[in-house]
C-alpha cells in the first residue's frame, strides 16, 4: 500500500441556515494515496463538493466543520488561518467547474499564474513570469509566452480551463482537487482537459481527486472510486470492481441508469435525493432502494469490507449478484 | 485610442450644435428674450432694441437667428447681460470656478468617505456594522438638502454663537461682504458647511453603490480561485476585489462630476454660494438670455467631456471593453 497524503475521518459540515441547521456532510471517511487519481461521483447534494472545499478551508464562516482531515499527516480542521493559508495553493490546490468565471478578468493570465508562484516561494518576479509560461506550455497552451500578456476573455472555455490547471498545479501540490472540472466544457474539449490533468498526475505525481456526476468520466480516468450519497461514502474501491460488481444499490442503480449501445431505455433511479434539513432515519438512500428492508430504516450503515469494495449497507451480502459492466 | 478620443471629440461639436440649437430655440420660447429686455429697460429706445436684437441673433426666423448667435458667440463678441449691461464672461467664470472648488471639494471628501463606508458594509453584509451603514446612508439620501442645511446653519451659527459667543461657519457667500483678494482660511471656512451638505449626499449614494459592486465581486467564482490560492486576504481584497468593484463605481463618479458642473441648485441658493446653480436661477428669473446661453453650452460641453472620460476609465479599467 503506498503512503496516504489525504486522510478524512468523520468529517461533518453543518451550515446553519434559516429552516435549522443543514448537515452536508455527514461522516465521510476518505483516504487518498500518493499519486492516485481518486474519482468521487455523487448527485448533486451529495455532499461531494462541500467536502473538498472543507479540506481547502474554503467554506463561509457559518459552516461548522467537525472531525479530522490528515494531509501529510498534519492536521487541517481546526487549523489557524494563517496556516491554511500556507496550505492552500502549495500542498493542496483546486481547480472548479466554471473556467469562465474562475480567472479575473482584469489580470493577465501570467499574472494570475505569478500570482500564485510568489505567494508560497521566493521567487522575483520576473522569474515567476518565466515559470508562468513553462505552465503554461506544460497545460497544453500554445505559444505560451503570448499568451501570457493576455486576459482570460481572450481565451475560449477549454483554454481557460487549462490556465486555471496552471494555476493549480503551479506549485506542485500533493494533493489536486478538480471539481467537476469539465462539467462546463464540450465533449471533445472534456477529454483534452482529462488528458491534460492525467499528463500532469503522471509527470509530478500528485495526487488527483477527481468529483464529479459523470461515471464516464470517472471510468476513463480514475484508479479508485468513492460514492456518496446524501453527505455519506457509500461504497468506494477500485475502478474495476466497482464497475465489475457493485455491491451499493445505489451504485447499482448508478450503473444502470448509464447509457450503453443497444440499451433502449435508461433505468433511472426513481424518487429524488432526500432532503437534507430532515434526511431519512437510517441508510439514507432505503426511501429509494429497491431491496429496502425494516432494518435499513433503523442505523446509518457503516462502510464494511466485502471482497475488494468497501460498502455502506447492511443488506450487501444478501442481495443478489449484480450483473457485470465490464 | 488615441483615435477613438479625437473622434469622439469631433463628434462632440455637432452634438454641442444640435444641442444649443435646441436650448436657443427653447429659451426663444420659453423667456422671450426681446420682451425681457424691454420688461427690464423700459426706457430703452428703438435703436438699443435692435442692437440688442441684432448682437444675440433674436431675429424673427429661428434659423437665421441661431447661426448669428453662433458666429457672435465664437468670435467672442458676447452681448452684456440685459440687467446693468454686466460683461457675461467674468460672471460665468466665477461662477464656474466656485462651483468646481465646492464641487470637486465635496466629491473627493464624500467618494472617499463612500467608498471607505461601502466596503466595511460589504466586508459583513447583515452585520451590525453594514445595518448601520445602510440605514445611515439611506437617511442620508432621504433628507433633502434645504432641511439639512437649514439645520447645519442653525447649529454651527445661530446655537454656537448662542452658547460660545461666536459662530463656527458663516452661513453664506464665499467670502464676507467687502473683502477683496484670495485668502484661503477664510475661503475654507465659508466653503465648508455647503462642501458638507453635497458631502453627506455624495458620501450616502456612493457607500451604497459601493456595497452593491463590492458584493457582487465578492461573491464571485474568481475570488474563490482567489482564495484558493492561499494568498493573504488583504491581498485579496484589493487586488482581486476592489480592483473590479471599483469599475461600475469610477464609471458612475465621472458621469456626476460632469453633472456637478451645472450646479448644486439647491445648495447653493441656501446658502448664496454664487456659483453656476445660483447664476442659473438668476438670469433665468430675469429671462436674461446673454447669461442663460453661455451658461447652457458649458453644460452640455462638461456632460460631454464627462461622459467620454467616463467611456475612457471604464476601458481602461476594464480589459474586456474595447474603444473601437
Amino acid at each position: 500500500m503506498t503512503e496516504k497524503v489525504l486522510e478524512i475521518r468523520d468529517l461533518r459540515v453543518t451550515f446553519e441556515t434559516p429552516s435549522g441547521p443543514l448537515e452536508a456532510v455527514r461522516g465521510v471517511d476518505l483516504d487518498v494515496s500518493a499519486g492516485e487519481l481518486l474519482g468521487v461521483v455523487g448527485e448533486s447534494g451529495s455532499g461531494k463538493s462541500v467536502t473538498f472545499l472543507a479540506t481547502m478551508g474554503l467554506l463561509p464562516a457559518r459552516a461548522r466543520v467537525t472531525g479530522s482531515v490528515l494531509l501529510a499527516g498534519e492536521q487541517l480542521i481546526g487549523a489557524s488561518n494563517k496556516y491554511m493559508r500556507s496550505v492552500r495553493g502549495r500542498l493542496l490546490s483546486m481547480i472548479f467547474q466554471d473556467p469562465l468565471s474562475a480567472l479575473n478578468p482584469v489580470h493577465r493570465i501570467g499574472n494570475q499564474i505569478a500570482e500564485m508562484l510568489q505567494s508560497h516561494q521566493d521567487l522575483s518576479k520576473r522569474d515567476a513570469e518565466k515559470r508562468a509560461i513553462e505552465l503554461l506550455d506544460i497545460v497544453g497552451i500554445p505559444q505560451p509566452s503570448e499568451r501570457a500578456t493576455q486576459f482570460p476573455h481572450e481565451f475560449s472555455g477549454g483554454m481557460r480551463q487549462r490556465v486555471v490547471i496552471a494555476i493549480a498545479i503551479a506549485n506542485n501540490p500533493k494533493v489536486l482537487i478538480a471539481d467537476e472540472p469539465t462539467t462546463a466544457l464540450d465533449v471533445t474539449v472534456q477529454a483534452q482537459i482529462l488528458e491534460v490533468i492525467e499528463r500532469v498526475q503522471e509527470r509530478f505525481g500528485t495526487a488527483v481527486v477527481l468529483i464529479t456526476h459523470d461515471l464516464g468520466v470517472i471510468a476513463r480516468v480514475a484508479d479508485r472510486v468513492n460514492v456518496m450519497y446524501a453527505g455519506r461514502n457509500v461504497e468506494q474501491g477500485t475502478i474495476d470492481s466497482l464497475f465489475d460488481h457493485p455491491s451499493h444499490p445505489y451504485t447499482r442503480g448508478l450503473l444502470a441508469s448509464l447509457p450503453e449501445p443497444g440499451k433502449q431505455r435508461l433505468k433511472p433511479i426513481t424518487g429524488f435525493p432526500p432532503n437534507m434539513l430532515n434526511p431519512p432515519k437510517g441508510c439514507a438512500f432505503h426511501t429509494r432502494c429497491e431491496y429496502a428492508a425494516e432494518v435499513c430504516k433503523l442505523d446509518l450503515p457503516e462502510l464494511q469490507t466485502f471482497g475488494d469494495l468497501q460498502t455502506a449497507c447492511v443488506r450487501a451480502k444478501e442481495l443478489p449478484k449484480a450483473e457485470s459492466r465490464v | 485610442m488615441l483615435r477613438y478620443i479625437l473622434r469622439r471629440l469631433a463628434w462632440s461639436v455637432p452634438t454641442l450644435l444640435l444641442v444649443t440649437f435646441l436650448v436657443y430655440i427653447a429659451l426663444r420660447i420659453g423667456t422671450n428674450p426681446v420682451e425681457s429686455y424691454k420688461r427690464v429697460n423700459p426706457r430703452a429706445s428703438r435703436a438699443k432694441i435692435q442692437q440688442y436684437i441684432d448682437v444675440n441673433g433674436l431675429d424673427p426666423n429661428f434659423i437665421q437667428g441661431y447661426f448669428k448667435w453662433l458666429k457672435n458667440f465664437i468670435t467672442g463678441d458676447w452681448a452684456p447681460s440685459i440687467k446693468g449691461r454686466r460683461e457675461v464672461w467674468p460672471a460665468l467664470k466665477d461662477a464656474m470656478a466656485n462651483t468646481l472648488r465646492l464641487g470637486i471639494a465635496a466629491t473627493v471628501v464624500g467618494i472617499f468617505f463612500g467608498l471607505i463606508f461601502g466596503v466595511l458594509a460589504a466586508l459583513r453584509p447583515g452585520g451590525r456594522r453594514d445595518v448601520f451603514i445602510n440605514t445611515s446612508a439611506f437617511v442620508g439620501i432621504s433628507i433633502p438638502p434645504f432641511i439639512s442645511a437649514i439645520l447645519l446653519q442653525l447649529l454651527f451659527a445661530v446655537y454656537w454663537q448662542r452658547w460660545f459667543g461666536f459662530s463656527l461657519f458663516p452661513t453664506s457667500g464665499v467670502y464676507p461682504a467687502g473683502h477683496t483678494g484670495f485668502d484661503l482660511f477664510l475661503m475654507l471656512k465659508f466653503m465648508a458647511l455647503p462642501t458638507i451638505i453635497v458631502a453627506i449626499q455624495i458620501i450616502a449614494t456612493y457607500s451604497r453603490y459601493m456595497r452593491s459592486s463590492l458584493l457582487d465581486v465578492l461573491n464571485s467564482d474568481y475570488m474563490r480561485t482567489a482564495r484558493s490560492k492561499g494568498i493573504s486576504e488583504r491581498r485579496i481584497l484589493i487586488k482581486h476585489g476592489m480592483r473590479n468593484a471599483l469599475i461600475p463605481v469610477v464609471t458612475i463618479a465621472a458621469l456626476d462630476v460632469g453633472s456637478i458642473v451645472g450646479g448644486l441648485i439647491i445648495t447653493e441658493n441656501i446658502f448664496s454660494y454664487p456659483g453656476m446653480g445660483l447664476y442659473f436661477l438668476k438670469s433665468f428669473g430675469e429671462g436674461d438670455f446673454p447669461l442663460l446661453m453661455p451658461w447652457m453650452v458649458v453644460i452640455v460641453a462638461s456632460i460631454l467631456l464627462f461622459n467620454l472620460i467616463a467611456d475612457i476609465s471604464y476601458a481602461w479599467l476594464d480589459p474586456r471593453i474595447r474603444l473601437e
